[in-house]
């Protein structure tokens, strides 16, 4: 089963794999969400949307339709 | 005189770099836009040891050389044009060491440009907290730079960055990045077709939309033997690129770099949780909100009284000191008044100000941006969007240019739509007053004082209409395009004093002259319409008034009989009768309408107008408030200004379109006059119909 940044619970971790999506920004690679480095769900917005991430010691916030488009490794 | 050395300063946004700035410069430093754009340009003076100078300019924040605003665009064209007078001959990059990793990225670029380029690691002062330990020497070798370590918090490593820039000859130019590896075979052809230029610029002027030195994209693409790419072959090779770097970034970091995990647990989580806590966070949010309002209502009111009083007395005073004559009158009745009507906002406007800054200095601003995205998303608008909701409330015009990092362009034309229904700064004057005269001092369960509540409703007023226009806009317009949202999360930080002070001073002198100007010229011409009439009426005034009334008067009614002829009579009177039948409805008299007409420029010369009219048609009450409460309705009778007419004009003043600079600014932003059309003839018409029915309905 594939998984994305929108299936991290609070507080766990993965490995970013690849984009499922060609139109994934530049502006997000920019900010260090590049495949290999961690990333960490830090926290969800109240409504469940936006998810705020620690990106290899980055933190950032996407919308949840951005974040369905980078696949994971869960990291237990 | 040595040559000035021009420095450019560079970073991402949070990284200290405007603090790093005011440290080098001091209040040794000027806001100005580049020219034709409406980008806000600093730049200052710097002192080096041993009597030389650097001219500094700031640079937008950004956080590659990817342009994808204007702002962003500014950076790299200046950074292209060798020609360019503010061209650098060293690059400062500002950045935060807790992020070094993401600010390396824009230090490879700009390094690639062959720019002499110092590293700066801000926040210094941080790294023990964090467990971040650097080394500096091998990482000053891995990067071909020299590297000042600062604190601009503790105010440390400033000199040695002015050392810095005072040898930036030694600092070697070499790349980071080989150019070529991101596609050898393209790159290969390229060199070929351009023999004599950097493959690095030639790449950025390909993939971005800028032009430099006698070289543009146009040209690239049309010269033979060269294919160009398609855009999203280009897209790959960014993203490539991008890839490319971090990985060099993070071969570099692994060898100089390295944080112990277990002290890093901190504040932040702890903050976060209850600042983006589903119920806490709106909770905390709408009390800063309400304390911020009734702050600057309750705690400007006094300086604010002085200055009025202040003004009143130098107005009275000149017109003693000064000898009697048409001169004297223009500065005692046009200019002074006049000018008074912007000087008592400045303690309003400081306190704005203030408040704005320290929300954003504190790192606060992004989380109320992530707790509103999904709320402001379902009203056609981004949590971005609430920034410059908020810094609405100071002046549309920033807000309008705060709307650029807004990605998605429905979601930023919407904003720049509705940005102007939000309570600005401007509005202040007008509500202000008009509330002292009909709402009553008192207070309500004995806290809250009712004229702070009615500025509460009024700011939740403007608020409520951005949003359900935006509701409205958000279904009629029918805008495709790709939607995404990347915000920074930055740390809390405590605002530094300094960098407060300056933006608060800066914010407001730059107010203070802007409308200044306008109030001082609109004021003058008033004041000349309303000395000066064309019919008999008004040049025997005198002679009216006897035959009206006989001999009947005494000298002082006789006076204020003779003044108001004149007035009616004057230019500007025969002007607000014209078109006191379209005012009237709403409970205006002429002179208000006189007042609305001239604040189209800008709002805050509603009452400059108001007292530049009334001291020429009166003598015996010396402030503009009591001069306004004393105004008798001509048609109903009884006050002017009163609950009706009051209310009337507040929410007249909340919905219309009067500040020629905010549509000048969206005319730029949206490049179209479609909009500012659009948005004048909408606000103004709710504005009029909204009006109306409130003084009818209160009457």
């Amino acid at each position: 089963m594939k998984f994305t940044i929108a299936d991290l619970k609070r507080g766990q971790r993965g490995i970013i794999k690849e984009f499922t999506d060609d139109t994934i920004p530049l502006k997000l690679l920019e900010m260090g969400c590049l495949p290999g480095n961690d990333v960490e769900l830090v926290q969800i917005a109240p409504f469940k949307d936006p998810l705020y991430l620690n990106i290899n010691g980055s933190h950032l916030a996407i919308r949840k339709e951005t974040a369905l488009k980078v696949e994971i490794e869960l990291v237990e | 005189m040595a040559k000035q050395i021009n420095v450019a300063l560079i970073g991402n946004p949070n990284t200290g770099k405007t603090s790093v700035f005011n440290h080098l410069t001091g209040l040794n430093q000027q806001v100005g836009n580049y020219p034709g754009i409406t980008v806000e340009k600093k730049e200052g003076i710097c002192k080096l040891p041993r009597g030389l100078k650097a001219h500094i300019i700031d640079l937008p924040g950004t956080y590659s050389l990817n342009a994808s605003s204007l702002d962003e665009n500014l950076v790299i064209e200046l950074l292209l044009n060798k020609n360019d007078k503010d061209y650098p001959d060293v690059a400062v990059v500002i950045s935060d060491v807790e992020n070094l990793k993401r600010n390396l990225l824009l230090y490879t670029q700009i390094k690639d440009l062959g720019i002499p380029t110092i590293l700066v690691i801000n926040m210094a002062d941080r790294m023990e907290l964090k467990g971040i330990s650097i080394d500096i020497d091998l990482l000053e070798e891995r990067l071909k730079t020299k590297i000042a370590l600062v604190s601009s918090r503790k105010n440390t490593g400033i000199e040695e960055l002015k050392e810095l820039i005072i040898n930036y000859g030694r600092i070697p130019t070499e790349p980071c990045l080989n150019a070529s590896s991101i596609d050898p075979e393209y790159f290969d052809r390229l060199r070929k077709a351009f023999p004599n230029q950097s493959l690095y610029k030639l790449w950025l002027v390909i993939t971005q939309d800028v032009n430099f030195g006698n070289l543009n994209r146009k040209e690239i693409n049309l010269t033979q033997d060269f294919l160009p790419k398609k855009k999203s072959e280009l897209k790959r090779l960014q993203q490539k690129e991008t890839i490319a770097r971090y990985q060099f970034i993070n071969g570099v970091l692994k060898e100089t770099h390295t944080v112990d995990i277990n002290a890093a647990k901190d504040l932040r989580a702890k903050l976060d949780r209850i600042l983006t806590h589903k119920v806490w966070g709106y909770v905390i949010f709408f009390s800063i909100m309400l304390l911020i309002f009734q702050a600057i209502y309750d705690w400007s009111s006094y300086p604010m009284d002085f200055i009025d009083m202040a003004f009143a007395e130098l107005s009275e005073w000149s017109k003693n000191v000064l000898p009697a004559g048409v001169f004297t009158n223009l500065i005692s009745e046009g200019i002074i008044p006049g000018l008074g009507g912007i000087v008592i906002f400045i303690p309003q406007i400081a306190f704005l100000f203030l408040f704005i800054s320290l929300l954003e200095e504190s790192g606060y601003m992004s989380r109320v941006v992530f707790l509103m995205d999904k709320i402001m998303k379902r009203f056609g608008l981004s949590g971005k969007s609430v920034v410059p909701l908020v810094s609405g409330t100071a002046c549309a015009i920033p807000a309008v240019m705060a709307t650029r990092n807004i990605e998605n362009w429905k979601e930023r034309l919407i904003t720049i739509l509705v940005v102007p229904f939000t309570t600005c700064s401007a509005r202040l004057p007008v509500y202000l007053i008009i509330i002292a005269l009909v709402i009553p001092d008192e207070r309500f369960l004995g806290i809250f004082n009712y004229q702070g509540l009615t500025l509460m409703l009024l700011y939740l007023l403007g608020f409520g209409m951005s949003v359900f226009s935006a509701w409205v806009l958000n279904k009629i317009m029918d805008i495709k395009g790709k939607s995404y949202f990347v915000i920074e999360m930055p740390d809390y930080k405590l605002p530094m004093f300094k960098n407060v002070a300056i933006n608060v001073v800066e914010k407001t002198k730059s107010f203070v002259f802007g409308a200044g100007k306008i109030i001082l010229a609109i004021s003058i011409v008033l004041w000349v319409l309303a000395s000066y009439g064309p019919g008999d009426d008004f040049n025997n005034a005198e002679t009216v008034v006897t035959q009206e009334y006989g001999n009947s008067l005494s000298e002082e009614e006789f006076n204020k009989h003779v003044s108001s002829v004149k007035l009616e009579n004057s230019y500007i009177g025969i002007m607000g009768k014209a078109i006191e039948p379209a005012v009237a409805p709403l409970g205006y008299d002429w002179k208000i309408g006189i007042a609305i007409v001239s604040s189209f420029a800008a709002r805050e010369v509603f009452v400059g107008t108001l007292a530049t009219i009334y001291s020429v048609g009166s003598d015996d009450e010396k402030t503009i408030k009591n001069r306004m409460a004393a105004e008798v309705n001509p048609i109903l009778g009884g006050p002017l200004f009163n609950f009706a007419s009051g209310i009337s004009l507040l929410l007249f003043y909340a919905f219309a379109m009067q500040c020629m600079s905010t549509l000048a600014i969206v005319k730029r932003e949206t490049n179209s006059w479609k909009w500012p059309a659009l948005q004048l003839f909408i606000m103004s018409g709710i504005a009029y119909v909204a009006a109306l029915a409130a003084f009818q309905i209160l009457k």
